[in-house]
């Protein structure tokens, strides 16, 4: 599949994004403000918001025709992308009476705020899902076309969130409990093994081939001509091909930036008396970077079944 | 009603009429344009409702040079419709014909996505989603005779090659084709039930040479000509 690159920053932002609300959202519920200040807490909570709103305009970057994107909205029994458009739409009301709530109340957990709370964490998650389920419910990419795709959505985003949080609290001047350190170490390593793993799903061959494509099922079949001078839609939209060392080399850049880096860098946290705010900002950074590439890949890897009638 | 296509891939020659006389057809119709970029340039592109490949089926000296046109299959799951957010892709219950339309579509690219068979393409000027629509607005027309009341592919076809009808009518000239020359479906295994179903080339009839010299009349002229070839 050709990877646009406002979608990689859409679904990497908004990733960032909804798994940042997620822990702060958590972490408020069950421990009051994890900051030491209100304004520290509103800050965090502006810059989650920031970054779905973000993710949300990115995607629409890649519609061609986006004056028609306000009907969106009205598919959502049957579509994933339909549904996630609603759920962002109820996000920002749901959000506003939330913090608005917290702050009247003056940090009381009111029967409101917990419902909202709870809401903004179940949505920010579904959101996620429908983000996911967009690429998963699609039977023509086998290498989509797996609950592998929205667990791994889930994964990278709560990664994702809980080295924003870290960094939120850093930059705050504040020490980071071990345990929460640790939590994110093991995400990490989870993380990363997961997509070793799926990795290797990758490599699974297709049910599809030239032969089901053709229906000459017991033929040797190739393809002679594909009708046209020069590439068409179909070709540049779905047929993208790179090498296979720069696939293992992206592959490993992916294992080593969005996870293995910030495992070391939140470890070496742990280990310094203070003054981790540059590892947590590199670890942030790192795994940004990381996840834009793995998105990357995650688009270069799905070979979708329209290329067997193009002789593959 | 189940309106569709069936392709006879023994007697298609490849010539792209069919898909001329589709994109003429459909340039104007109702969801025309379908816009190309340099269309006289080097690299021409452009939206395309049919497209024909040609395969070689089996190895020299057997193989067969097998023409291969592709338009919308009119599914009868067709996951094209179901991942539309915007409700531009629909398919008709009276006669399964899978459509967009034009004036909701947000260009997206999603059903294009869904779809195994290659059968969307988005206008690249327009921006809009362009697919088969089967004539929708010819099978109709009153006003046509009714001899013209079929897809303009199908009219154009030279070879005879493309047959339109009504899957649902065990009597029609497409069910009876599709169980003469068993029809079949692209791709089953991902369970979309494409309607249009593709005829597989027919078994050569052996021709047995030596049966033909055989037969020959035993005459001067072709017993000296056996000599010399020999
Ligand atoms: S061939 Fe493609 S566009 Fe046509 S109905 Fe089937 S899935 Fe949809
Ligand atoms: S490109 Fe148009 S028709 Fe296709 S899914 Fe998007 S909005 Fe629907
Ligand atoms: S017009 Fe007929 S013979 Fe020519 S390519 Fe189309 S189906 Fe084949």
């Amino acid at each position: 599949m050709h990877p646009a690159f406002s979608v990689l920053l859409f679904t990497v932002t908004s990733g960032f994004g909804y798994g940042f609300m997620i822990i702060l959202v958590m972490a408020q519920l069950f421990g009051g403000n994890p900051f030491a200040a209100p304004q520290a807490y509103w800050l965090s909570f502006a810059v989650a918001l920031l970054l779905m709103t973000v993710g949300l305009l990115a995607s629409t970057f890649h519609l061609a025709n986006p004056k028609n994107a306000w009907r969106a909205f009205s598919r959502f029994r049957t579509s994933w992308l339909s549904r996630e458009g609603v759920l962002a739409l109820l996000y920002y009301p749901l959000a506003l009476i939330y913090i608005f709530v917290l702050w009247r109340n003056s940090w009381q957990t009111s029967p409101v705020v917990l419902l909202t709370g709870v809401l903004c964490i179940v949505i920010a998650g579904l959101l996620l899902l429908c983000t996911a389920m967009i690429y998963a419910s699609l039977k023509t990419i086998p290498q989509w076309h797996t609950r592998l795709v929205p667990a791994g959505f889930l994964i990278f985003a709560v990664l994702s969130g809980l080295l924003l949080f870290n960094l939120a609290l850093t930059s705050a001047g504040q020490a980071v409990a071990k345990g929460w350190l640790w939590g994110t170490v093991a995400l990490s390593v989870l993380a990363a093994v997961f997509k070793w793993y799926y990795f290797a799903f990758v490599g699974k061959p297709s049910r599809s081939n030239i032969n089901t494509a053709t229906s000459f099922t017991e033929a040797r079949v190739r393809l002679l001509d594909t009708g046209h001078s020069a590439p068409n839609f179909l070709q540049k939209e779905f047929i993208y091909e790179v090498g296979p060392k720069t696939k293992t080399l992206a592959r490993r850049l992916v294992l080593l930036m969005a996870f293995a880096m910030p495992a070391l860098l939140l470890f070496a946290q742990m280990n310094l008396a203070g003054g981790g705010l540059p590892l947590a900002l590199l670890a942030v950074v790192s795994a940004y970077l990381g996840l834009l590439l793995e998105r990357w890949l995650f688009f270069v890897e799905a070979r979708h079944v329209i290329r067997h009638y193009y002789g593959a | 009603m189940r309106l569709g296509l069936v392709i006879d891939l023994d007697t298609c020659v490849g010539c792209h009429g069919c898909a001329t006389a589709c994109k003429q057809w459909n340039t104007s119709g109702t969801i025309g344009p379908l816009s190309d970029t340099a269309p006289y340039g080097k690299d021409p592109d452009g939206a395309w409702l049919n497209r024909i490949r040609t395969f070689e089926v089996e190895e020299q000296p057997v193989s067969k040079t097998v023409h291969f046109p592709m338009s919308c299959l009119h599914c009868e799951k067709a996951d094209c419709v179901t991942v539309c957010p915007t409700g531009a892709s629909y398919k008709r219950d009276e006669d399964g014909i899978v459509l967009v339309d034009q004036d909701k579509c947000m260009g997206c690219n999603l059903c294009a996505w869904a779809c195994p068979y290659g059968a969307r393409e988005l206008d690249p000027v327009q921006g809009v989603m362009k697919k088969c629509t089967l004539c929708v607005d010819r099978i109709y027309d009153e006003n046509l005779p009714e001899a013209e009341r079929k897809p303009a592919c199908v009219l154009t076809c030279p070879t005879s090659s493309r047959l339109f009808g009504d899957f649902d009518d065990p009597n029609s000239e497409v069910s009876q084709a599709v169980r003469a020359r068993d029809g079949q479906d692209l791709m089953p295994e991902l369970g979309y039930a494409p309607t249009n179903q593709y005829l597989p080339p027919r078994q050569p009839v052996e021709v047995s040479v030596h049966a033909v010299e055989e037969e020959q009349p035993f005459t001067v002229k072709g017993w000296i000509n056996k000599m010399i070839a020999r």
